[in-house]
């Protein structure tokens, strides 16, 4: 069976879902990362299905800037982890929890 | 099953049984090509001047003991060797080294001689190289051991690297060629000025050949950038606690990477399968020669060159060959605007 | 084929966020995103496909695969990540949120599939449209999308500099510095 566009945007949903979960679930800055990661790559499954889906090539393009700004997001994300890591020796985020009230 | 079907499935068989047997033969070459400059002569005892001599090294290799670390991620371990060499065979599946053939007359239609002909085969290449990064670091990881960490840091951090070069110049060939399909490419190559020039990039991109050549070098790990896996600095770098079939995996992926390097340099530099004097169906001939002659070199660099310091292999891909590509691509860009292609 | 990328998508997303070792979860999430790119050749897009393996899988991942071997990333909720300083305070505070997180991402899930179904019955299917060529992606690129290409790539220096100024070495604190004396420096 062919798949459709609204199954793709169910694919998508669900991983964009998967990330969310992991953004919460984890106590580990690294994979929170990797957790919002996942969630960029399900926005880019979308682009690119509706841009099939509307015959136009903008999704492509938008998917290209996504993709860039994720990857100078993750640079500068795990500069900080790093810092912090150097800071506290821990990679939990409950140890840097000291601005909370 | 067709039998455009079947040629296909055997055009894969072929393709992947004369990757084994080039990595055979280039251990044989290099054996003896390093006697040759070093003036002495190299294996000559084992078969007819010594051609048996990678058979030979290959059984003894398959009669070592399996050796694992106790401290070693079992999964991680074995998983390395795998995705080196399947990361190494893998991009020579777009490369095309021969015309259009219809094996004789056997066909009825002509069929490339290339695996799988994607029009953005020149950027498959791209990425299949930069996940054979995967194998060498998790080998230095999953070792547990400190020589093969450093190893496989400093080895990963180098082909990252240089990568970037190794882009650059290649995008100087796609702004002349107009096309990401290596097939376009080659066939935009055939024919001669003046009937006497080859119409090979090489000639129209001297430098970015030149940067090609050496980012792929250094792509490869091979001398004068084969720092991480030195046997004077690093035992064996990244693959220090390998033994038998898994060594031999990384082995088989160093040998098959040269020979998909010096393949694309070809289609992309030097004019693939097209040649003087020989008929455009047994191109395929000249291809040989022409990869023959680049991993000719590949060896000739190794044992005449110094090795580079690690972070004077770093400096030089940073600070002198990224600008060089950037230069390339800029004139070469403004080349096309002016000439019109 | 869809259902086979989709299928590989969810699991190896899943076992990411499931996985307590940092490394198997990069290495799950490059596996995912391998999938996605077989969904993007699928999606008639294989210029994404192949932008996705060599920026994504073969740039970004070696990123974060570096960092966590320099960090030497303990696995998650082990002996040594428990008595890191502040913990035990928070881990009561931790379940709400984390009950918190789980019912969000269940909710997302929900509210999508409703939304989605409930079009009584139009399929959505895909036009028939031609391959988008990379030509194309370029020549739009470079007109109608000129400018933010440009800021992008004011984004990636600034990303950069922040990058190499954020991670210089400072000395750790003596409190926190639990490691032997003899750990090196990796290059």
């Amino acid at each position: 069976m062919t798949p459709t566009l609204n199954e793709y945007l169910l694919l998508s949903a669900i991983l964009f879902a998967i990330g969310t979960g992991g953004v919460f679930l984890r106590r580990n800055l690294i994979t929170i990362l990797l957790s919002i990661e996942i969630m960029l790559n399900a926005v880019n499954l979308t682009f690119v299905a509706f841009g099939r889906a509307l015959g136009s090539v903008d999704g492509q393009i938008i998917v290209f800037f996504v993709m860039t700004v994720a990857a100078a997001e993750a640079a500068v994300g795990l500069a900080i982890v790093i810092g912090l890591f150097r800071h506290r020796a821990s990679l939990n985020p409950d140890s840097f929890a000291s601005l909370k009230w | 099953m067709t039998p455009l079907l079947m040629a296909q499935l055997g055009l894969t068989l072929f393709v992947f049984v004369m990757l084994l047997n080039s990595a055979a033969i280039m251990v044989y070459v290099e054996r003896k090509v390093a006697a040759m400059l070093q003036q002495r002569l190299g294996p000559y005892l084992v078969g007819p001047k010594g051609l048996l001599q990678p058979l030979a090294d290959i059984i003894k290799l398959l009669f070592k003991e399996e050796l694992r670390p106790r401290a070693a991620d079992p999964l991680l371990f074995a998983l390395a060797p795998i995705i080196a060499a399947t990361a190494a065979f893998a991009a020579f599946a777009v490369v095309p080294f021969g015309a259009e053939t219809t094996l004789f007359g056997l066909l009825d239609a002509p069929m490339k001689l290339q695996v799988a002909d994607v029009n953005v085969a020149v950027l498959v290449i791209f990425a299949i190289s930069s996940m054979s990064v995967y194998g060498i670091v998790l080998a230095g990881w999953s070792s547990n051991s400190k020589y093969s960490l450093l190893g496989g840091l400093r080895s990963s951090a180098q082909m990252i690297s240089y990568e970037l070069s190794y882009g650059l110049a290649l995008a100087g060939v796609l702004v002349i060629a107009n096309s990401l399909s290596l097939t376009d490419i080659v066939n935009r190559q055939s024919g001669a000025w003046l009937g006497v020039v080859p119409r090979w990039y090489v000639f129209l991109q001297p430098l970015g050949f030149l940067i090609f050549m050496t980012a792929g070098i250094a792509e490869t790990n091979r001398a004068p950038f084969d720092f991480p896996e030195a046997e004077q600095e690093l035992v064996a770098g990244y693959h220090t606690e390998y033994s038998s079939m898994s060594f031999s995996m990384f082995f088989l992926a160093e040998y098959i990477n040269m020979v998909t390097v010096s393949a694309v340099a070809t289609d992309l530099y030097l004019g693939g399968w097209h040649g003087p004097l020989l008929p455009e169906s047994l191109g395929w001939i000249w291809f040989l020669l022409k990869v023959a002659a680049i991993l000719f070199f590949y060896v000739w660099m190794r044992w005449t060159l110094p090795r580079y310091r690690y972070d004077q292999l770093m400096q030089f891909g940073w600070k002198v060959l990224l600008p060089m590509a950037v230069v390339n691509l800029l004139v070469t860009a403004a080349g096309v605007l002016y000439f019109g292609a | 084929m869809f259902y086979l990328f989709g299928a590989v998508a969810i699991v190896a997303s899943l076992l990411v966020i499931a996985q307590r070792n940092p490394i198997y979860s990069v290495l799950l999430l490059i596996a995912s995103f391998g999938a996605l790119s077989g969904l993007y050749v699928l999606l008639e897009a294989p210029f994404v496909a192949v932008i996705q393996i060599i920026v994504y899988a073969g740039a970004i991942m070696v990123l974060f695969l570096f960092v966590v071997m320099l960090l030497n990333a303990p696995h998650e909720d082990t002996e040594e990540d428990l008595e890191t300083p502040g913990v035990e305070r928070r881990r009561l505070a931790g379940a709400g949120v984390r009950r918190f997180g789980g019912l969000l991402a269940l909710a997302l899930i929900v509210e999508l599939w409703w939304a989605l179904t409930k079009n009584g019955g139009e399929t959505g299917a895909f036009p028939a449209a031609a391959e988008a060529s990379v030509a194309a992606i370029g020549r739009a690129l470079f007109t109608d999308y000129a400018f933010p290409f440009e800021v992008t790539s004011i984004l990636i220096l600034v990303a950069m500099v922040g990058a190499v100024v954020l991670a210089r070495r400072e000395p750790i604190a003596p409190a926190a510095r639990r490691r032997s004396p003899g750990t090196p420096d990796l290059p």
